[in-house]
């Protein structure tokens, strides 16, 4: 085996890439780093540019500039040599309609590389994909009368009948159910700790919250935030206290309180435990308290401007 | 590549149906004659059929003539203008290409499985308008009716121009079947002759195939990609009847269409199936360079 390089080098880099379509530039100068090992969600509204660097990235839309490093190869120039290492969700999953999810797989598969050694495994990494997604007891019915989440989990078994060792999915929850998105996220963690580095295209922020251990976020075609999870939830040196008696707490910590919502206080202060003893023995009664971390609904937000569906007035 | 696009090709009901209804006009329109005894007369209607009442053997040829105006090119236009734009649609091209499925590996796997597919529509409407014709309009009864061996050549050897002696070719009469030119024609050679036609149709469908092909790299629509190739050949054909469009006529895809009919001449009239094969190659070879250098070059967005 020769690709035991990828150890430190980054398993996705791209350099200043940018895409122009005519005159609309969906991608501008985006430097994206994805190590080995990550769980890297890639965030942004519609139309913000994700499906594009996605297809960018496994050659499918070809760069107007810059450069592209997949698994420490060039792309598009060596996608023979990389794509079969990648499995890939872009956008909704497709299949031939009147085939079955098996016989679809297989068909996939030997499409692909690998000729008689492929053919030889290829039953049994079929039935394992199909195992793996929860597709393993499904009989030769057609595709066509598979439901949404179904086709999903196809889509997920094709990325995986290669044994991959990079996962591109983009928007990979669309269509699951809450268990299906809880199935998902098991999977992923699981193919992870074995390994697998996951990219994925997200604009459900929960999911990715769930998920990711690091994250990017695009707006209008760039890159505008690009770092751990861990990092950006980091504590913000404020304790977020929810008490009853809001009217007093406010009075009592005077100056300290940053915001309030309601029963809710933001408070500028180190340690929850002293604050909550002061508010305590103040006769106060403390429904919850702790290290305040911004959601990463505000971490995104806060770099977003509004999404390119978002159609405004002329304004004034 | 090639065998997974066959079995996609096979597998497909569609293929199957548009078969089915290829080789069921024949059938029909044999019932009728048989029912009826009533054949276009000589010199009208679509080719041979005024001939098959004497000839069954002489169906296959009738019949690709019936299925050859519309029938073949329709069929051929909608698998190929399919074949690249109904994978975009249905969005399993993204992925077969990272799978990855090298795009000129693809565009070359799409033109075998729809060339196998003209093949398999071309000789599916031979055999079963063979087995129709001698079984409902009886095989050869020339063989008592036909001239005599020596009369054969002069006098229909002029229909093609070419008043060439005519070589003895028809040998003893038994089963002998009359070609257009009125000389008997052997078993043997009745089967080269429609081998030849065979070959001389599926090499004009694959130039409606190259066009189709090509307009379906463009497009992503599976219908549109199938029209704009039909659309193509109608216009081809105005044009083919337009004395004003003269110039144009011997570059028309349509032009040479009907010269197979040539192969059942006595001798064999070379020139028009000579210039179709030309032609038709021309216009593959145009259309798929065309096909490759826009499909290996595209953004795939869909």
């Amino acid at each position: 085996m020769s690709d035991a390089v990828v150890s430190d080098s980054g398993v996705i880099t791209t350099r200043a890439l940018t895409k122009r379509f005519g005159a609309v530039t969906a991608v501008r100068a985006v430097d994206l780093e994805v190590r080995a090992g990550d769980r890297y969600g890639l965030l942004g509204p519609n139309g913000s540019g994700k499906t594009t660097l996605v297809r960018m990235l496994l050659g499918l839309v070809y760069a107007t500039s810059g450069e592209i490093e997949v698994l420490g190869q060039r792309m598009p120039r060596h996608a023979r040599a990389v794509l079969p290492r990648i499995g890939a969700l872009i956008e909704e999953p497709a299949a031939y309609p009147h085939l079955s999810g098996r016989a679809n797989l297989a068909l996939l598969d030997a499409a692909g590389p690998g000729g008689r050694a492929a053919r030889r495994t290829r039953r049994r990494r079929v039935g394992e994909a199909m195992e793996q997604v929860g597709l393993g007891g499904v009989d030769r019915r057609p595709v066509k009368t598979y439901s949404l989440g179904m086709r999903q989990r196809l889509g997920l078994a094709g990325a995986l009948i290669r044994r991959p060792r990079l996962l591109v999915l983009d928007e990979p929850g669309n269509g699951l159910d809450p268990h299906g998105i809880r199935d998902l996220r098991e999977l992923l963690i699981g193919l992870n700790e074995a390994g697998v580095t996951i990219f994925l295209s997200s604009h459900l922020m929960a999911e990715v919250e769930q998920l990711c251990t690091r994250i990017g976020v695009l707006d209008a075609g760039r890159l505008v935030l690009q770092d751990d999870l861990a990092a950006l939830r980091a504590p913000t040196g404020r304790i977020l206290v929810e008490t009853p008696d809001a009217d007093q707490a406010v009075a009592l910590l005077d100056g300290q309180v940053e915001r309030r919502d309601g029963g809710q206080l933001l408070v500028r202060a180190a340690d929850a435990a002293a604050l909550n003893a002061r508010l305590v023995t103040a006769g106060l009664r403390v429904s919850a308290i702790g290290p305040h971390q911004r959601t990463l609904e505000e971490i995104v937000l806060a770099v977003t401007g509004t999404g390119s569906d978002h159609v405004g007035g002329s304004g004034s | 590549m090639i065998r997974v696009e066959l079995v996609k090709l096979f597998r497909r009901p569609r293929t199957w149906i548009s078969l089915v209804l290829t080789c069921a006009l024949p059938f029909v329109v044999a019932v009728f004659i048989t029912i009826t005894h009533l054949a276009p007369p000589p010199g009208q209607g679509s080719a041979f059929l005024s001939a098959v009442l004497d000839d069954g053997e002489l169906y296959p040829a009738a019949a690709l003539a019936l299925v050859l105006p519309v029938f073949l090119p329709v069929a051929v236009a909608i698998v190929a203008g399919d074949s690249i734009a109904g994978e975009a649609a249905g969005g399993t091209l993204r992925y077969l290409l990272v799978r990855p499925v090298g795009r000129t590996r693809l565009l070359v796997a799409k033109l075998v499985s729809v060339t196998a597919y003209v093949l398999l529509v071309v000789l599916a409407v031979t055999v079963t308008a063979y087995a129709t014709g001698v079984f409902l309009l009886g095989p050869s009864r020339a063989a008592a009716v036909g001239q005599a061996p020596g009369a054969g050549g002069g006098v229909p050897g002029s229909v093609s121009g070419i008043a060439g002696a005519a070589p003895t070719a028809g040998q003893a009469a038994g089963g002998a079947v009359t070609s257009l030119s009125g000389a008997p024609l052997s078993l043997l050679q009745l089967a080269e002759r429609t081998g030849g036609a065979i070959a001389f149709i599926t090499v004009s469908m694959l130039g409606v195939a190259a066009i189709a092909l090509f307009l379906s790299t463009i497009t992503d629509s599976a219908l549109g990609s199938a029209m704009g190739a039909l659309a193509a050949l109608v216009a081809s054909e105005v044009l083919v009847t337009l004395n004003a469009a003269t110039v144009v006529q011997p570059y028309l895809p349509t032009r040479y269409w009907l010269a197979w009919i040539d192969f059942f001449r006595q001798p064999v009239f070379w020139r028009d199936i000579q210039r179709g094969f030309g032609i038709q190659a021309v216009y593959v070879v145009v259309f798929l360079a065309a096909a490759w250098a826009n499909f290996s070059t595209k953004d795939i967005t869909a």
